[in-house]
Parts: C-alpha cells; structure tokens; sequence
C-alpha cells in the first residue's frame, strides 16, 4: 500500500516535470476556483473568476485553439465577469464580510461532488478511448470561420437571434416600471 | 496527456457543482455556473484534439456554449437585480415566493 502510494507520487512528479506549463494553469485555475466558491467577501469571489477564466483560456491556448482562447479572453473576462462586478456594486451592502455567503449545506455539498469526481474520474480511467493521432487542422481560427459560414451556419443565425432575445429580455426585466 | 485535461475538467465542475450547492448569494450561484461552463468546454475542446482532430466540431461547439453562456449571465443578472429591487437582498433562501 505504502509503495504503491510512493510509485504514484513519483509517476505525479515525473508528469509535472514533463509538462511544467500545464500544472501551473491547472493549479491557478482550480485554487482560484476553490476560492470562488469557498471566500466570504463576493467581491473578491468575483475577482478570482477573472483569474481562474484566465487560467483556462491557457489551457485553451495548450489544447491548440487559439481563437476559443481570444473568444475566452474577450467575452468572459471582458463581459461576464464586468456584469458580475456590476451586479455586485449595484447589490452593495449585502457583500460585506459579516454575512454568511454559504447555506448550511456544506458537508451534503462536499458529498455530492466528491462523489460526482470519483465516479467521473473512475468512468474517464476505465474507458476505452480511440486517441488520433493526426493533428489539428494547420490554420485553426480560419476553418473555424468556413465552418461556422458553411455546415453551421443555421445555429450560427439562431445564435445570434437567442443573444438578441437576451439583450431585449435583460432590457424589459430590468427596467422600471411607471407608477 | 488527455487524462489530465478530462480529470482537470472534472475537478472544475465538481468545484462549480460545491458552489451551486452551497452559495447564498444569488450571484455567487451564476458565478459557479460559469465555472462549470469552462469545465463542459474544457471537455468539448480535448475531445476534438485527442479524439476527433480531422475537424473543428468541438471548439465550434464550445463557441456556442460560450455565446449561451453569455446569454444566460445577462438575464441571470437582470433577475438578480430584479430581486434585489423587490425583495431588498438577493439571498435566495429568502426567495421561495414559486414554492408551493
């Protein structure tokens, strides 16, 4: 048992030597995710959003897809993460440290994902999986750009009228009404 | 190698599944959401490099869950703000008016 704990180690150690860049943003996205869901003050939460966003828009730039990190960087940190912080201005006072920002609960929480992790983990270990190993198309964000204008060009359009739904939803559930 | 990213992806929605659970605040729940949206794009983005590299279904797909995404944080907030206005706080424990 012990031995077996020390090969796993040493086989973990010798995974983060080989691929140095890949545990860095894993570990800053996963502390920073930890801390958006486990710090008091939702200002902050909200910050390490931005950082745990940042992490995986480098996990994106590993994985080859450069454009899905730009559209990462632009959108997430530059939109969802601003409306967030808007949204926690507008809702002030209650982001201050006295309040509790977590139900109680926690310990029914850890169970389920925890749970939810071993069975992923398990189910990813004991598949079967058919890994190519040709490589991704040379010129990733311009055949991303065809495709979204030859095969996928119906949800490309539905798309874009559902962000238009939203827009004018936001619009009409946000304003105030005359009394 | 891909083990790593779909173990990575896992830890990220467990992360957003625990934020879900547990957050009070109803902005705090929208922010675990997102984080459990990176985790599904994450996995979409591996699987078209390791499994189905000959096309760009995957990332084209994760494009889509981003523009969602986006959708979805937009009226989340409006309802946020909306409850914040009737109700003088966003603690959804509080909020049970749709309870039967």
């Amino acid at each position: 048992m012990m031995e077996n704990f020390g090969t796993s180690l040493g086989l973990f150690w010798e995974f983060i030597k080989a691929n140095p860049i890949f545990c860095l943003l894993a570990f800053i996205t996963i502390l920073s995710a930890l801390y958006v869901v486990t710090l008091r003050n939702i200002f902050h939460c909200a910050i390490f959003l931005v950082l745990a966003l940042f992490g995986v828009a480098g996990i994106y730039i590993l994985l080859g897809a450069e454009f899905l990190a730009a559209v990462q960087v632009l959108i997430y940190v530059g939109a969802v993460s601003i409306l967030m912080i808007f949204a926690i201005m507008l809702t002030a006072h209650l982001a201050s440290k006295r309040i509790s920002q977590n139900n109680e609960q926690t310990g029914i929480a850890i169970f389920a994902s925890a749970g939810f992790l071993m069975v992923s983990l398990g189910s990813f270990a004991y598949s079967i999986w058919r890994v190519q190993t040709t490589e991704l198309p040379e010129n990733n964000t311009l055949e991303i750009g065809k495709l979204l204008m030859t095969d996928f060009v119906l949800p490309f359009e539905v798309v874009s009228i559902v962000l238009l739904a939203a827009m004018i939803g936001a619009i009409v559930l946000a304003r105030r009404e005359k009394s | 190698m891909m083990m790593a990213y779909l173990a990575l992806a896992a830890i990220l929605f467990a992360i957003g599944i625990f934020g879900v659970l547990t957050r009070r605040n109803a902005i705090g729940i929208l922010m675990s959401l997102e984080l459990m949206f990176n985790a599904v794009n994450i996995n979409l983005v591996t699987f078209n490099k390791f499994i189905a590299p000959e096309g760009l279904t995957g990332q084209i797909f994760a494009i889509f869950v981003v523009v969602v995404a986006a959708a979805e944080a937009v009226v989340g907030l409006a309802i946020v703000l909306l409850l914040y206005r009737n109700w003088k706080g966003v603690d959804i424990d509080n909020i049970n008016i749709m309870k039967w």
